[in-house]
């Protein structure tokens, strides 16, 4: 089932979580909405599910207007952080609760709830807990039996809010591979809340990146790690130096430096700057080329070596750039040696965006 | 053993303070109340037991506990809910009134009852015309009970409501339940134990009242005269061994209920919180 949200506000007090969204979510994909803490990504899952009223704006599922549908009526699976597992029932019953509540002619046999149940546990691999209790689970565990329970009832969406957010990494990892595979499987449109830019790369088909109740990007992983939109989008994916400064006909003057770049932004604006760890280079102090800075620290293990330098001004700002090994080798740099930074690319920014 | 093996310390000091403090405060008067009515032969005690009048008192003094208990145990869970979920002007006067029982010297609640009740009270009045009565009745004593139980499930019942996350009640709301298979299969069974607990006490304390119930109850023999009057009619007659044997009796209801409804706590907490 589709799904579109259409000029979504919400606000609790003087806070506003959503900022007029509109998305829509087309059938059958699994899409990660992503950002910080705080930036209105679960209350707009919410606002889907039905768990919370918009103050304004249509919630339509395949085209239809369901905001006044209530929750119970909407067939949503939801998926919640700490799992909500009904902790006086048994695994069993817990996966069967959607099917017992069931107006009596809908509800199936007791025969077909337990067949139907079984076929959940052994799809979530867990049919060998059935008579357990969650407290006696594992978190990986309890997450997979509450989606189990949120798919019982044949939902048309499902919603997952930070599904892996409470278990640690290397089950983290496994669970979302895992349930990549769960929706190769049965294609149900899914939507999930992370905080978390590499699970969201990871796992989802697409991204939306949002920041103070307002959506910044839509797009594919490779699209908006690659082609980020904004400077939120690229301060938030991945890590990144930052540069601020004013164009100039030439390039990009930073402090006392410039920087060479051609960008189709008028000289004297005042712009920021964008280079991942591995778009920058380092070059010996004489060159006088880049950007003056200061090694802090180099960490050379691994496939490439990191080197962490504290640039010039007041506060120093921190450059993080990846080199190969060998390059790192060759430069010699020991620590509080002075240098300079050459980006082989640039992205640029108008405006002074808040850091 | 536990002395030596285990982590926190002062197992043998703690458990010998415990079992010492018990013994004055609660087990000797206890023993005392035995002890006095072992001055009555086996044939006295079943006589002063079994007086018709004394049978009434009981099945009153219990009758009206269990009632009491019962109809708080319901509206203490409403008014715990409606405090720990909702938010409104005034919650926090609410909140603090729920106490006001528990504070209440219990013959200023029976006089203000009793004022209030009373075929010339403001509700009493009312009341006399639709035809009921209440003051002077079983039903003021019920009344009366009801009102010094009632924080004592609010308060049992509170705490853990407030643990309980609306999390659970939207996961069963979104995967179809109604309102009410919501409250019976979810709500319910968390909050059971808690329930029972304060139940329990507001029964307990319900049979030992003494001060507001005498105002409203009218104590008129077979109809609305509790058992702690008769004790307390016995002891102005210099009939000590009579007063402690209608109590022997007393205590050992008491604690057999209570032993009943401590069982049925812990089933209750058995199902209901499988998390330990």
């Amino acid at each position: 089932m589709s799904i579109e949200v259409r000029h979504i506000c919400k606000r609790f007090g003087a806070f506003t979580a959503l900022a007029d969204v509109s998305l829509a979510f087309p059938d059958g994909e699994l899409v990660a909405l992503l950002g910080p803490s705080g930036c209105g990504k679960t209350t707009l899952l919410r606002v889907i599910a039905g768990l919370e009223q918009p103050d304004s704006g249509q919630v339509l599922f395949d085209g239809e207007d369901a905001s006044d549908t209530h929750v119970r009526e909407r067939r949503v699976g939801f998926v919640f952080q700490h799992y909500a597992l009904f902790r006086h029932m048994s695994v069993f019953d817990n996966v069967a609760f959607g099917l017992r509540m069931k107006p009596r002619r809908e509800r199936p046999s007791e025969a077909e709830i337990r067949r139907r149940v079984m076929a959940l546990l052994e799809l979530v691999q867990l049919d060998w807990i059935a008579d357990r209790f969650p407290s006696q689970l594992s978190g990986g565990q309890r997450q997979r039996i509450a989606l189990a329970r949120a798919l019982a009832v044949e939902p048309k969406v499902l919603l997952l809010d930070e599904p892996f957010g409470a278990l640690d990494a290397k089950v983290r990892k496994e669970l979302r591979r895992w349930l990549r595979r769960l929706h190769d499987e049965l294609h149900v449109t899914s939507i999930f809340v992370t905080h978390d830019q590499e699970e969201a790369l990871e796992v989802a088909d697409r991204v939306v990146l949002m920041h103070r109740g307002r959506v910044e990007q839509v797009g594919s992983p490779e699209e908006v790690y690659h082609h980020p939109a904004t400077p939120f989008v690229y301060d938030f994916l991945g890590s990144v130096n930052r540069f601020e400064g004013r164009m100039e006909a030439t390039g990009l003057r930073v402090g006392e430096s410039l920087l060479p770049h051609e960008a189709p932004l008028p000289a004297g604006e005042e712009v920021v700057a964008f280079a991942r760890p591995f778009e920058l280079d380092i070059v010996p102090a004489e060159s006088g080329q880049g950007v003056p800075a200061r090694v802090a620290r180099i960490l050379a293990f691994g496939a490439s070596a990191r080197v962490e330098l504290d640039g010039e001004g007041e506060p120093a700002r921190r450059f993080e750039v990846e080199l190969p090994r060998e390059r790192c080798a060759a430069l010699a740099l020991s620590p509080g040696q002075p240098v300079r930074l050459v980006p082989a690319r640039l992205r640029v920014f108008a405006g002074r965006a808040e850091p | 053993m536990a002395a030596h093996t285990g982590v926190l310390p002062g197992f043998r000091l703690t458990l010998g303070y415990t079992l010492l403090y018990l013994s004055l405060i609660v087990l000797l008067p206890v023993a005392a109340v035995f002890g006095k009515t072992l001055e009555l032969g086996w044939g006295e005690f079943v006589d002063v037991v079994s007086n018709p009048r004394v049978l009434a008192a009981y099945r009153l003094s219990f009758g009206a506990a269990l009632a009491a208990a019962a109809i708080d145990a319901v509206f203490g869970l409403l008014l715990a809910w409606v405090l720990v979920r909702y938010s409104f002007p005034g919650k926090r006067l609410v909140d603090a009134l729920i106490d006001l029982p528990f504070a209440l010297p219990t013959a200023v609640a029976g006089i203000a009852l009793t004022a209030l009740y009373a075929p010339n009270g403001w509700l009493g009045g009312w009341l006399a015309a639709l035809g009921v009565k209440v003051a002077f009745t079983p039903l003021g004593i019920l009344v009366a009970l009801v009102f010094i139980g009632i924080p004592f499930v609010v308060r049992t019942v509170q705490p853990v409501l407030e643990e309980f996350e609306p999390e659970f009640e939207e996961a069963a709301a979104s995967l179809g339940a109604s309102r009410w298979q919501v409250f019976r299969h979810v709500i319910l069974p968390h909050v059971l134990p808690a329930t029972v607990t304060g139940f329990a006490l507001a029964f307990a304390r319900a049979v030992g009242e003494y001060g507001s119930v005498i105002f409203i109850a009218g104590n008129i023999p077979f109809v609305s005269e509790i058992v702690p009057l008769l004790i307390i009619g016995q002891l102005e007659q210099y009939d000590e061994a009579g007063a402690t044997a209608i109590a022997t009796v007393m205590l050992v209801i008491s604690f057999t209920l209570l032993l009943v409804i401590n069982a049925l706590q812990a089933w209750a907490a058995r199902r209901g919180g499988k998390e330990q």
